[in-house]
């Protein structure tokens, strides 16, 4: 079933594409067992690291731009697409700028503070990234509470220095307006109360500055916690401690400080079981994986809430339940959504082949974009959908097609010989292999003409020298090519 | 909130009187005839730009108390004189490009501007800021509304955005404002060489304007491609403009240089949008020494450089640079040394035509909860002059706009007759 369309939406959605290779592998099996496989990463080998070569030196755990590579390597090459995709949907919905990270510790502990597998990092800690790729599928309100502490976060929304005389709101914001409830569902005094129970969460540095196996680790500073009760607007305890909705169940009670960061976990559990969390979750996960052009409906959105409040705020059923939705799968999803920067580079790459093309060029290309990776432009993360394109990000599409496209061109010329006898047999060759929503016949008579200009077509390897690339450049960089 | 200038006393450089103004209706018929030559800049200070820092009443008593460490000491502040209350203010020390355009009467500040319960969220008061619209800040942006109003028909380098992203602020429903970053790099390029890339672009050019039928989020994307390919050559003339002073290298003072650089070229562009980000100091503020400082440099150098540029490019008279950021900040400064969100603002405009000098009044900050110019338990400067009065005036008086129509509401009223 490679051909099949379901198949190929699903690889589109649930991962960054498929070779022909991997199209004819998953293609085996029927289509819920491609989305057992997909959910159930765990039970695929994660080898993609051992992979990662590159032709010179590099230090994905101390240089950005070589994580940054690493990054869109594992997208490209990893057998457990969902794992990577998951992870790109956390770095948007947590989104952390090495910039800003790297202005307060250094270049090399802003990266390891963001990307280093626990093999690389000297105190066995993990970079965010390894956070979001080893919680991916599990306990959303588990992976707050990693967040919380992580330090990339905590130098990102300045948690660092929050304190018990001089609270922090910056975290205690974004934790609600961001993360979980959204907007209209706290008020100020809320942020403010907030603030105080992550007094005390804090960073500390591990070794002497200047021992370069030195590292920040997340540590619990019980001497700058506020002790006193905080009071929220909405419940904070369910159970006892008050019928639900009265001053009890909405305060968080004195604590003694050495016990204080159960006051964190308290307002975290409460944010993640939130109802406002579970329905912005289930819009989040509407966007991100079925469709930009519609929106999701009353009934799509309970559904999906109610999977993640039922299985106790888990993400893996509450993705699955997303995959396997009629919403879906209907066809009026296939193309429903505008391709992220990396999610076309990494289409285009699996698609059209990058073997004379290193991973490296496609950084600045990203950038120009609009989407470099550990670089979001605020707390917010990048805008989606229709936000991607400018007349500048297009342009740039369009250029990184052309670039791909002719370091690839021997390779290109090589596949297409033979193929062309007439310019209708050419493209149709390439349609079976590259993937854009489908031509009308405006366009697809626009590339015939394309092929037919400049000369009598013959279909002689010296032509398909020079049209086979073009074709392909104007097919990766059309309109139809930036939707999946 | 009327501004008199008769308050005002510009360290050692005499003031000049505009207690006269011309009758309405002669500003009007100036403004329509000259509207379609006239250029706005929009300089937006991401993050939430600390105000208080960069305009500062650094004699009021609790000045120094409430910002204990990040207060700029009263003989580092560049003194500008007094705002109509009295109240004697300074300019952040590296702002001195800043301070000879405001001695040259050609800086106007605005004090206290925001909205009735300012937004305390980055991307909801960034949207309430493009939208003009408090209550519901979606859809198109005011200069999107604006741009949509346009005789047809419409030219797509009528707007420039000099950011990667579309602000809500250029978004509009008939029109793709072009977002060109770097004018040298906005080219075609093809996988092959010579005559072929022609044929390439010639596709493109025809793939770009159909318009698929039912297929809105495709057409969407082919506006996209449409609108580069066709504003290239005349963006390409941008790329090599050759400036008459040298621009820092950082993002906004090349974005500044860009947008001289359409302005000198004459390629018909009259509304640009330019930021700068790292304003949300929320730790390690150090506005004299370290972060904030930095942020005024880079926003000094930059406006000086174009302030500069444009006057010898004889382009000053019809250029209106107008800066917001998307709230001020917490007047008290917190235990990170920094500053969290808050409300009111200050809007700065700077043109050969701009009436400078400071309009509106500094907040007071005595923490006492009952102090009018503070919101929030006296931790917040409570707004003065609607920043909707202000994009009113330049709509009417600039734009050549019909104020009312585009902000959905009559603000003219109190308008700070800056221009």
């Amino acid at each position: 079933m490679g051909q099949d369309p379901r198949l190929q939406h699903l690889l589109r959605r649930g991962g960054f594409g498929a070779t022909a290779a991997e199209l004819d592998r998953y293609g085996r099996g029927s289509l819920g067992a491609v989305v057992d496989e997909l959910i159930q990463f765990d039970r695929v080998p994660d080898d993609v690291d051992a992979r990662f070569t590159t032709g010179e030196p590099v230090s994905p755990s101390t240089a950005v731009n070589d994580a940054r590579q690493r990054w869109l390597f594992r997208m490209v090459q990893s057998r457990r697409p969902l794992q990577e995709k998951m992870a790109l949907f956390w770095h948007g919905h947590f989104p952390t700028a090495y910039s800003k990270i790297a202005g307060r510790v250094g270049a090399p502990d802003a990266t390891r503070m963001l990307a280093a597998t626990r093999g690389e990092h000297p105190g066995g800690g993990r970079g965010q990234l390894e956070l979001f790729r080893e919680y991916a599928l599990p306990n959303f309100r588990d992976l707050l509470v990693e967040v919380a502490k992580d330090p990339a976060m905590l130098v990102w929304l300045d948690g660092r220095s929050n304190t018990r005389t001089r609270p922090q709101e910056n975290f205690s914001r974004e934790i609600m307006e961001l993360f979980t409830i959204g907007v209209g569902q706290f008020v100020e005094a809320d942020v403010y109360a907030g603030a105080r129970v992550f007094t005390g969460w804090n960073l500390r540095r591990v070794g002497d500055a200047d021992d370069p196996n030195s590292y920040y680790e997340f540590f619990y500073n019980a001497a700058q916690h506020d002790t006193d009760p905080k009071e929220f607007s909405f419940s904070i305890y369910n159970d006892g401690g008050g019928s639900a909705g009265s001053r009890t169940s909405r305060t968080i009670p004195a604590r003694a400080a050495s016990g204080g960061i159960q006051d964190g976990v308290d307002l975290i559990a409460a944010l993640a079981r939130h109802p406002a969390t579970a329905r912005r979750l289930a819009r989040r996960l509407w966007a991100f994986f079925v469709s930009e052009i519609e929106a999701p409906s009353a009934g799509f959105v309970e559904q999906i809430a109610r999977v993640y409040q039922q299985s106790d705020c888990h993400m893996a059923p509450t993705v699955r339940a997303v995959l396997s939705s009629r919403e879906f799968n209907a066809s009026s999803s296939y193309f429903a959504r505008y391709s992220w920067p990396v999610e076309y580079v990494a289409r285009a790459l699996k698609e059209v082949g990058y073997g004379s093309y290193p991973l490296s060029s496609a950084l600045s290309p990203l950038v120009n974009m609009g989407q470099q990776l550990f670089e979001p432009p605020d707390v917010g993360g990048w805008s989606l959908g229709t936000s991607w394109f400018s007349t500048a990000t297009m342009l740039a599409r369009m250029n990184f097609a052309a670039s791909l496209v002719g370091r690839q061109r021997a390779d290109i010329a090589r596949a297409a010989s033979g193929k062309g006898p007439t310019p209708e047999a050419l493209l149709s060759f390439y349609l079976e292999r590259v993937t854009p929503a489908e031509f009308d016949s405006g366009p697809y008579q626009d590339l015939l003409a394309y092929l037919r200009t400049g000369g009598e077509w013959t279909g002689s390897d010296a032509q398909l020298r020079v049209k086979a690339p073009g074709l392909l450049h104007l097919i990766i960089g059309s309109a139809e090519y930036q939707l999946i | 909130m009327k501004y008199s200038r008769r308050h005002f006393i510009r360290g050692g450089v005499a003031a000049f009187s505009v207690g006269f103004s011309a009758p309405r209706f002669l500003s009007d018929v100036a403004c329509a005839q000259g509207a379609s030559f006239r250029n706005l800049v929009v300089v937006y200070l991401s993050g939430g730009n600390d105000s208080l820092s960069m305009l500062i009443p650094y004699r009021d008593a609790f000045y120094a108390t409430r910002r204990p460490t990040l207060a700029v000491p009263a003989g580092q502040a560049l003194q500008i004189g007094r705002d109509s209350a009295g109240t004697e203010l300074g300019l952040h020390p590296r702002l001195t490009g800043l301070k000879t355009i405001f001695n040259e009467g050609r800086l106007a500040f605005i004090q206290r501007t925001g909205y009735e319960n300012s937004s305390r969220s980055h991307f909801e008061g960034s949207d309430i800021w493009s939208t003009a619209n408090p209550a519901s800040p979606q859809g198109p942006g005011w200069l999107g509304r604006y741009l949509d109003l346009s005789p047809a028909p419409f030219d797509p380098l009528s707007a420039w955005n000099t950011a990667a992203e579309t602000p809500r602020t250029l978004q509009a429903r008939l029109v793709a404002v072009p977002s060109i970053v770097n004018p040298s790099t906005y080219a075609f390029q093809s996988p092959n060489g010579s005559s072929e890339v022609a044929s390439e672009q010639t596709c493109a050019v025809r793939m770009s304007s159909h318009v698929p039928r039912g297929r809105p989020h495709l057409s969407f994307v082919n506006a996209s491609a449409q609108a580069a390919l066709a504003t290239l050559e005349r963006v390409s003339a941008v790329g090599a403009y050759a400036p008459t002073v040298t621009y820092a290298n950082n993002g906004f003072a090349q974005a500044l240089r860009a947008v001289a650089g359409a302005m000198a070229s004459q390629i018909g562009t009259r509304v640009f949008w330019v930021q700068t980000g790292g304003y949300d100091t929320h730790a390690g503020q150090n506005t004299v020494n370290g972060t904030y400082a930095s942020l005024m440099g880079t926003l000094n150098d930059g406006l000086t450089a174009f302030y500069e540029d444009l006057r010898n490019q004889g382009l000053l008279n019809d250029t209106l640079v107008l800066q917001f950021s998307e709230f001020g900040r917490r007047i008290p400064e917190n235990g990170s040394g920094g500053t969290d969100h808050g409300a009111a603002s200050v809007m700065m405009a700077i043109g050969g035509r701009v009436r400078g000098g400071v309009y509106g009044t500094a907040p007071s900050l005595s923490p006492d909860p009952g102090n009018p110019t503070l919101e929030n338990g006296a931790t917040d400067v409570r707004h003065e002059t609607d920043f909707r009065s202000v994009y009113a005036r330049v709509i009417d008086h600039w734009l050549g706009g019909d104020a009312a129509r585009i902000l959905a509401g009559d603000f003219r009223a109190g308008s700070p007759e800056f221009v």
